[in-house]
């Protein structure tokens, strides 16, 4: 079971097991002969039941009698007592079967079968149950079953809840009791069953439950795992719009942002509109979010989740709004306004509708005439060198478009909500200080620091303002730092997790991210402004606090550890990259770029492209091979044979208008290589350093 | 001599080595004797098994102890008989200023349905060497037992009794312990075991020689760093210290980290030794007494002679020489063998002045022994009501000072209920002890300790609400109440060993350990070429509701 050695089997076992091995066959044998002949009589049954019992693994074994038990289920047609007593030999076959091998699937499947035809009784189940457990309580197995048999038998919720705090009791180090507590105890305070609500009121004793084990030996994984699952339903927040873009209260002249418009010859006169929410949600439409204004505008909005996935559901959501015809008032602003759950159809990942309802509103200036937007014949090659990049004097105006940050109302209840849970939080930090003050504790400083950002979290919220400078995230970040060296085999997750913190940090309000932000040299007709944000060399591995960063078009995120882009997807505005000297390893890491349509330039250059011959990454991209990916195979054929090498970088570019992209510097970037992009890439001025035709 | 009718002649006359007595050390060495292939007769003058650790109906208990208050008057003249001499052999008394209260005079009615302890309190840790001795010789196929439920500490004369956090469980359940101090207490039994641990490569593991030399309360509060609530419950509780540890300048028996952590691993590997006894520690169904008498079925499996009701007046010693030859019985009848074991109330005769004297006097502070002054103050109390609600069976420690600030030494209490069947049930029957020189002082700590724990009725007043209230004393929060008591002190005795050897009486320890190994050394003196119980182990089976059963098919 668990924390057993094991032994090289002796002289004598080996014989042993060659002899079972020769005796199974000879049953096996005999078995499938029944098999093949759809032999169904008592003898056959019991050839299978011996061979169950030798080897409880074999499913044909299983899926032969579920036939087996069809076949003569139908015989007894509805005479209650042979039914009864072919089911009852099934659940007997089941229990030899356990003994030989209580972890055996297959064996557990067939009882659950059997069960279901809802002709046995189930008075037995947990008596057996309990003897499985007393083997070994932590046996999975037994608590999957465990639940099937207590929703059978209508065992209620608080009856089993009582029986994890027993089994936790006997001995904490059980995952799976651990486990079914936080399971029952999610539908409890969903029901707000009588005595599991308040939820806060339950919360406080879980915490105070678990904390007894954390503290008697916190070297035990399964109480900090469910620790986590509690942090988790406390630090829930309700309301979901986070940020957006164009900014409440932001004024947007529509023509600096016509070359962001989808079809870019027509109409000029559309303008981006991006919600960003707290966790990835589905159902944004027309009738969950309504978005009116003043002057004409095309009311039929169709909503796209940015998510490289294909489930329905993004943090993002991106539409287009179009003003149809000549404003009246060519020199007025006028206003639009967006509510966003107005009727309960936004559902979050975990299942929740969205019922608080946000507002915002915005001016847009329509120009006066359809201006057609027009890329010139010489564009310039962006340079990203530090010397082009001058530190930034803001237009007012642009501040306005920088600070994307919501300013939520927040509804009395949850306000108060959210302090009590922050008050759950602060305490949860002050043990949590207690014993790493007793004893050094790699998890416990994980937590520690995951406790200080949900405490962070609900603090602001509360507050209803997210621009918080908060104090502790040096804090956080120290005990990152020193995750680093105290466990080296988790590096990269605490690196990922420092990273996170320090953008939080840094792009936490409008003075400290104005620091990053720099004028590129001249504008560029890529871009309506040409402000860059610039987070170069600050050793980050992974992006974060992408809410914020709504309005970026230029960013400059060279000389990092970057591994994975994961989340700038959401940057929908972004047509400028600079990816350069980082440790991106394949093209399917670089896969949300597929979804930045404006992106025109990009420097991927001296990055690990091609250095590894396995790409981790690689099944999580879209290929040729996979049921799901959207390919085109004329695509594929007219490309031509570099396809079946370079599948991963077509399915990245070819969906992008760049117009100049470096990838010198990675191992894959031959000339070989370079050709095929020019072949994918017909638009392309600037290859790396060369201009092409 | 007509009483002599009465006493059947034994056959055949000589033996290997004849025992008198049927106490606990007395048993096992007939047992061990006839193990090696001795020829063994064992005697007892009374009607039942045990001698000094019987466990005996309530009459027979208090006759027992009244018997053996006083010095025995001899049954026969020095005299010779052929060629022998014959020396009278009489007894010394080994208990006295035995006070015992009736409150409830019914339950004197119901004498047959206790089994009281006359060594109590006494407990079997799971992993200790006498399990394994009753694995060895296989004797637990005759013997049951169940698990003590739990164990408490009392601080303070209120007689809250606190659970000892004495597992990893124990201290997650714990409700009276900081978050702080169970992580402090953990590790620290992480600390043990990882001293313990079979990992030979780890040795920054182990705990130094010189800490190990340390005294325990020093290692426990200058190392450890534990405070005083976890070092009392670690020394008085667990390792189960006899005296205050504080003032070491006038402590009588220093514990030492090794001994200290020696008895906290033994705890520690009692609990979860068998599946089914969750507890450290187990105590025979029917009482101490069936231990021995299981030691005597497997000597009589072995061929060794059993008579009981037959009294020994006299030894028979050479003439010439004045060396041991054999006994002479109530009856007249005269046995002779190589070698005699007296149970330790019988005074030795003088000119069999033994050769050596266990355990030596140096090592006698494991036995409780420190000099011939130590006495161990027994109580028992029997009552209706638990100590702890929904508890049956469990122990409770004192630690010293916490009744009164001169009380320097711990008291340690057992209470069995009647699912051992140490009385009928609804009642409990609860056993206190304590080490004492002087006699006033002992007493007033057990008396103290029963103070604490019980309501004591006015005597002569037996109240009358405490029949119809049974159980709900403690549900009031109240005391239960006496219905019987009795306190008495107990001599601490030396064995002896010699031609003629003698066995000792209980010793003040909660465990059999350290009797287990006098008994043991006892043996190899006497027959240093034999093995001690050459056999093999089996399991154990400990009698719990619900036991695991097999699944069947």
């Amino acid at each position: 079971m668990h924390g057993r050695p094991r032994k090289a089997p002796t002289e004598e076992e080996q014989e042993a097991s060659v002899v079972k091995g020769a005796k199974l066959r000879s049953i096996q044998a005999k078995f499938f002969q029944f098999h093949h002949t759809n032999t169904y009589t008592k003898e056959a049954l019991e050839v299978n039941a011996k061979l169950l019992e030798m080897n409880p693994e074999f499913i044909t074994g299983w899926n032969y009698r579920k036939l087996a038990v069809q076949y003569h289920l139908e015989a007894a047609q509805s005479d209650e007592d042979s039914i009864k007593s072919i089911l009852d030999e099934e659940l007997k076959v089941v229990e030899s079967a356990l003994m030989t091998n209580f972890k055996s699937y297959g064996a557990w499947h067939h009882r659950k079968w059997v069960l279901n035809m809802g002709h046995s009784s189930t008075d037995r189940e947990l008596f057996l149950l309990k003897k499985f457990q007393k083997l070994d309580a932590r046996n999975f197995h037994a608590w999957n079953y465990r639940r099937f048999v207590t929703a059978l038998k209508n065992i209620p919720d608080e009856e089993e809840l009582q029986y994890t705090t027993d089994m936790i009791y006997e001995n904490f180090s059980n995952y799976s009791a651990w486990h079914n507590r936080s399971v029952l105890l999610s539908r409890l305070l969903k029901e707000e069953v009588e005595g599991y609500y308040p939820k806060e009121k339950v919360l406080t004793e879980e915490f105070e439950f678990v904390r007894n084990a954390l503290f008697t030996d916190p070297d035990d994984q399964s109480g900090w795992f469910y620790h986590l699952w509690l942090l988790d339903q406390t630090v829930k927040l309700e309301h979901l719009l986070v940020s957006s873009w164009p900014p409440n209260g932001s004024n947007v002249n529509v023509s600096d942002y016509c070359a962001l418009s989808p079809s870019l010859s027509s109409i000029s006169r559309t303008l981006p509109l991006i919600l960003c929410f707290s966790e990835a949600v589905g159902g944004i439409n027309s009738s969950t979010v309504s978005v009116v204004c003043e002057s004409n505008m095309d009311s039929n909005l169709i909503w796209t989740p940015i998510s490289v996935d294909k489930s329905g559901l993004a943090r993002t959501w991106l539409t287009y709004l179009t003003f149809s015809s000549e404003p009246m008032h060519p020199s007025r602003n006028y206003l639009v306004k967006v509510s966003i759950a107005n009727s309960e159809g936004i559902i979050s990942s975990a299942g929740f509708c969205c019922s608080n309802p946000s507002h915002m509103a915005f001016t847009v200036c329509l120009p006066s005439s359809n201006t057609e937007f027009d890329e010139g014949p010489d564009i310039e090659r962006i340079d990203w060198s530090e010397e082009n990049f001058s530190s930034n004097q803001l237009h007012s105006e642009n501040l306005g478009l920088i600070n994307s940050f919501n300013e939520l109302t927040i509804s009395g209840d949850n306000k108060k909500t959210y302090e009590t849970n922050a008050k759950i939080i602060a305490d949860e930090i002050d043990y949590c200080r207690e014993l790493l003050s007793e004893m050094d504790c790699k998890i416990g400083k994980l937590t520690l620091a995951r406790l200080l950002l949900a405490y962070d979290a609900l603090s602001s919220a509360s507050r209803g303002v997210q621009d918080q400078n908060m104090f502790q995230y040096k804090e956080i970040l120290e005990l990152y730092h020193d995750l680093m060296k105290l466990d080296p085999p988790h590096f990269q997750y605490y690196k990922d997790q420092y990273s996170l913190v320090f953008l939080k940090q840094e792009l936490a309000n409008e003075e400290s991210l104005l620091k990053y932000c720099y004028q590129y040299r001249d504008s560029t007709s890529l871009s309506n402004n040409s402000l860059c944000l610039c987070l170069r060399g600050l050793s980050l591995s992974q992006i974060g606090c992408i809410e914020r960063l709504l309005w970026v078009q230029m960013l400059d995120l060279s000389n990092n550890g970057i591994r994975s882009i994961e989340g700038l997807e959401s940057l929908q505005l972004l047509c400028c990259l600079n990816l350069s000297n980082n440790k991106i390893c394949s093209f399917s890491a670089l896969e949300p770029l597929r979804l930045l349509k404006s992106l025109k330039v990009l420097d991927i250059s001296h990055n690990e492209i091609g250095a590894h011959p396995i790409d981790t990454r690689r099944y999580l991209c879209a290929s040729p091979l996979s049921h799901t990916s959207d390919w085109k195979r004329e695509e594929f054929v007219v490309s031509g044979p570099e396809m079946t090498i370079y599948w991963d970088a077509f399915s990245i570019f070819s969906g992008l208008n760049l117009r100049q992209l470096s990838v010198t510097g990675n191992p894959i970037a031959d000339k070989k290589f370079k050709l095929f992009l020019c072949k994918l890439l017909p638009a392309m001025k600037w290859l790396d350093d060369e201009k092409l035709r | 001599m007509d009483e002599a009718m009465s006493y059947p002649p034994i056959e055949p006359a000589n033996f290997d080595l004849i025992v008198i007595g049927t106490g606990l050390p007395e048993s096992i060495l007939a047992a061990a004797a006839s193990s090696s292939g001795k020829t063994v007769l064992h005697l007892d003058p009374n009607p039942y098994y045990g001698s000094h650790f019987a466990s005996l109906h309530l009459h027979d208990f208090t006759e027992f102890l009244q018997t053996h208050s006083l010095p025995s008057a001899p049954e026969t003249q020095p005299s010779s008989s052929g060629e022998f001499n014959v020396l009278p052999l009489t007894t010394s008394p080994v208990y006295s200023s035995i006070e015992t209260s009736v409150f409830s005079p019914e339950i004197l009615q119901q004498s047959n349905q206790f089994n009281l302890d006359l060594a109590g309190p006494r407990v079997l840790f799971c992993a200790d060497k006498m399990i394994d001795l009753i694995l060895k010789t296989e004797i637990n196929h005759c013997m049951e037992f169940k698990s003590v439920d739990a164990s408490f500490i009392c601080e303070g004369e209120e007689g809250n009794l606190r659970n000892v956090p004495d597992s990893r469980s124990a201290i997650f359940k714990d409700k009276s312990l900081s978050f702080t101090e169970k992580n402090q207490l953990m590790r620290f039994f992480k600390l043990v075991q990882d001293h313990f641990g079979d990992g030979s490569d780890e040795e920054s593991k182990k705990i130094s020689e010189e800490d190990l030399k340390s005294p325990f309360v020093e290692f426990l509060s200058r190392k450890i760093g534990l405070s005083q609530k976890l070092k009392s419950i670690i020394l008085y509780a667990i390792s189960m210290a006899h005296y205050e540890q504080d003032n070491l300048e006038v402590c009588k028996d220093v514990l030492e980290t090794k001994d200290g952590i020696d008895l906290l691993i033994l705890y520690h590997k009692s609990g979860g030794r068998f599946p089914n006894a969750p507890g450290a520690m187990i105590y025979p169904l029917y009482g101490q007494g069936e231990l021995l008498q299981a030691f005597c079925r497997r000597a009589a499996v072995k061929g060794s002679i059993h008579v009981l009701r037959m009294p020994v007046v006299g030894l028979l010693a050479d003439k010439e020489v004045g060396n041991y030859k054999g006994v002479k019985l109530l009856s007249g009848q005269e046995l002779f063998s190589h070698k005699l074991i007296l149970d330790p109330s019988f005074i030795l005769p003088s000119g069999f002045a033994p050769s050596y004297l266990y355990p030596e006097p140096d090592g006698g502070h494991d036995f409780g022994l420190l000099d011939e002054k130590v006495k161990v103050v027994r109580g028992i109390c029997i009552t209706k009501s638990s100590l702890k609600l929904d508890v049956a069976n469990c122990l409770v420690f004192f630690p010293p000072r916490s009744l009164f600030a001169e009380q320097m030494t711990s008291v340690r209490v057992f209470q069995l209920s009647s699912n051992v069947a140490a009385c009928p049930s609804g009642m409990f029957v609860v056993y206190l002890s304590t080490l004492c020189e002087d006699v006033g002082q002992g007493k007033k700590i057990v008396n103290e300790a029963m103070n604490a724990l019980f309501s004591i009725p006015i005597s002569g007043k037996p109240e009358e609400n405490s029949t119809d209230s049974h159980g709900e004393n403690t549900v009031l929060g109240l005391k239960p109440s006496l219905l019987w008591s009795t306190v008495y002190i107990q001599e601490l005795t030396m064995g002896a060993f010699g031609c003629v050897s003698s066995t000792f009486m209980p010793d003040g320890n909660l465990q059999y350990n350290n009797l287990l190994d006098a008994t043991t050394k006892l043996f190899h003196k006497m027959y240093p070429n034999e093995e001690f119980f050459p056999e093999a182990t089996s399991s154990i089976e400990v009698a719990e509701d619900g036991a695991f059963e097999q699944l069947d098919s």
